[in-house]
């Protein structure tokens, strides 16, 4: 057996990396917290019917199951942290007005997914729960642009899409299930030659409708060739009022708007404005939300609901790489005055490493580019090349 | 810089028009060089060229932003992260399932009998048999798979199939089609986001020529 290895997109974070992902994590929970979202710490797993309701119906394949020796019931590891905090607003705290949650851990997928193609993406989001205007819309697309222009993410592109166009068009002209499936996968891959042969034996109003969607991508002109070649449906017309509304609140933040009307994400769950993230030198979105009224249903309340997620693993792929924090080095001694300058440096944020009896030969390895020597009856800290790696 | 990638052979014959008509010229023959990368006339437009294949891979995890692969290869990949806007109606050709001359495939299947069946195309194989409720076994193979029926290693095959001259020069016969097939314009959706001033005209170049040969 070779027990030192981990299974396939299972992977160890070292010590550069890791204390960098910790540290975003923070800045990330910092920014969340004085932006009024109250951190939650929903459990690992819990029973499966509880994960895959409401926005997790996606997600049965996803989720790693395991029996509760307990209860003999089916448990799941949560592949997605958005349907806990559903349920917690829903059931838990029960509150009547605005509640607003953040969370940052890691979820377990079956199939790598995402930007760093991990099956342990490290979540970090923030929902926010009981309203239903556009303007809770804007709030939280304005958290995920400041959250990734504060890990440092910057020239972000958001993408825009509104699922009540496709669902109003579906709805308008009575689609049978399998086509509105069918005709979902086409929009979703812009596969234009299958919408057109998809939508065949439609009236001409909604074939086209359809057949526009796929090339219905770009800046706000989308939105003015949209209501020219889009049935004038009171709900497609609202929905694009709230694309125009939401696009030119996130223009202050200088990021780039677009829309893209068919791109239908979590069509499933969604019910209004959907977005992404997207950023040079990612290959795919670096964050993803939207909004997913009446989902709280599965937890026995309706309430009307927005909000993001990124996955931090996924974030850090494109930075730059890493770097170990440099320490101080302190030898060994128990002299007083060196203990008290030790405990100073420390208290200042200065990582301090003391040798300890017979360490002198891995010096190198300690990761210090400064020491503390000696000078008179006080201790000073001078620069030594001579530890650097 | 636009990364378009594509395969060596027909595709990449039948691509060079449309590449013509969007300003775009390989500077190289892939035929006659042994270079990956193929630069073009256009300072920002680079060629790479990868089996058949891996194409949608490369979309897909951006290593590529545009790419040119049959639907049949697209099938097999499932197309996640990747947008196939135009059907190019190039390297047509249709997804057959054949027996020998002499087997009784609809006669086998009343009896619900379990075939075996050898392809390269395990995805979509499966899933046209699962879609007629039918009880397959499947072998993959990489290359001639006519030989399959003819030694006994299967009941049926799953191919591609242009003219049906090497399954006749085999015995063999086509059946069923499973789907038709030709290629289609892939794109990275990160790219078709961040670039889509430098991919837009490209995408609208080919469509153009697409429908122009189509009315010729």
């Amino acid at each position: 057996m070779r027990n030192w290895l981990l299974p396939e997109y299972i992977e160890d974070v070292l010590p550069a990396e890791a204390a960098r992902i910790e540290m975003l994590r923070r800045r990330l929970l910092d920014l969340f917290r004085v932006h009024g979202y109250a951190y939650v710490i929903p459990p690992m797993l819990e029973y499966l019917e509880s994960l895959i309701t409401g926005v997790g119906r996606d997600l049965d394949l996803a989720t790693f199951k395991v029996v509760d020796q307990l209860s003999g019931r089916l448990m799941g590891v949560r592949a997605d942290t958005t349907p806990q905090a559903a349920r917690i607003d829903a059931h838990i705290l029960n509150r009547q007005g605005v509640t607003r949650l953040c969370y940052a851990g890691s979820v377990l997928r079956t199939n790598p997914d995402g930007l760093a193609h991990t099956r342990e993406p490290l979540q970090v989001g923030a929902e926010l729960f009981g309203h239903a205007g556009v303007e809770s819309d804007v709030e939280i697309q304005r958290l995920m642009i400041r959250s990734l222009q504060a890990v440092s993410v910057n020239d972000l592109h958001i993408d825009f899409s509104h699922v009540g166009i496709f669902g109003s068009l579906v709805k308008q002209s009575h689609l049978s299930d399998a086509l509105e499936k069918a005709l979902y996968a086409a929009l979703q891959s812009k596969d234009q030659a299958a919408v057109k042969s998809l939508s065949a034996d439609l009236d001409a109003t909604t074939r086209d409708a359809l057949c526009s969607l796929t090339t219905l991508n770009g800046g706000m002109d989308v939105l003015t060739r949209a209501a020219a070649l889009l049935p004038a449906h009171d709900e497609i017309r609202q929905a694009l009022n709230d694309l125009r509304f939401a696009g030119e609140k996130l223009l202050d933040l200088g990021v780039d708007v677009c829309f893209d009307l068919s791109e239908l994400r979590g069509y499933h769950y969604h019910s209004g404005i959907v977005f992404a993230a997207y950023a040079q030198g990612y290959s795919g979105p670096l964050a993803l939300g939207g909004r997913y009224d009446e989902v709280g249903l599965a937890f026995g309340r309706a309430r009307p609901a927005t909000g993001f997620s990124l996955d931090l693993r996924g974030v850090v792929t494109a930075l730059p790489p890493a770097v170990q924090e440099q320490a101080i080095f302190a030898p060994v001694s128990d002299d007083p005055a060196l203990q008290e300058k030790i405990a100073s440096l420390r208290s200042a944020g200065e990582i301090v490493v003391q040798e300890l009896p017979g360490g002198a030969e891995h010096r190198l390895e300690l990761g210090c580019d400064r020491r503390l020597e000696k000078q008179g009856a006080g201790w000073q800290v001078v620069a030594a090349p001579e530890l650097k790696n | 810089m636009i990364t378009i990638a594509l395969s060596k052979g027909r595709i990449f014959e039948e691509t060079t028009p449309l590449l013509a008509a969007a300003g775009i010229t390989a500077l190289e023959d892939p035929e006659s060089s042994r270079k990956l990368i193929l630069p073009t006339n256009r300072d920002d437009v680079r060629l790479i060229i990868v089996r058949a294949s891996d194409v949608p891979t490369y979309v897909q995890y951006g290593a590529a932003d545009l790419g040119v692969a049959g639907k049949d290869v697209l099938n097999e990949h499932g197309g996640e992260g990747l947008y196939q806007p135009l059907d190019l109606e190039i390297a047509r050709c249709r997804m057959m399932v054949a027996v020998r001359e002499d087997f009784d495939y609809f006669g086998s299947i009343r009896q619900g009998a379990r075939l075996k069946v050898v392809t390269k195309y395990i995805k979509t194989a499966r899933e046209h048999f699962a879609d007629k409720g039918m009880h397959v076994d499947l072998i993959k193979l990489y290359g001639s798979m006519e030989l399959g029926p003819l030694v006994g290693l299967a009941d049926a095959i799953v191919d591609l199939v242009s003219t049906g001259g090497t399954l006749r020069a085999n015995n063999l016969k086509a059946v069923e089609e499973v789907g038709e097939i030709s290629s289609r314009l892939i794109v990275n959706q990160a790219s078709l986001k961040l670039k889509r001033t430098l991919l837009q005209p490209i995408m609208d170049d080919f469509a153009g020529a697409v429908e122009r040969r189509k009315r010729a």
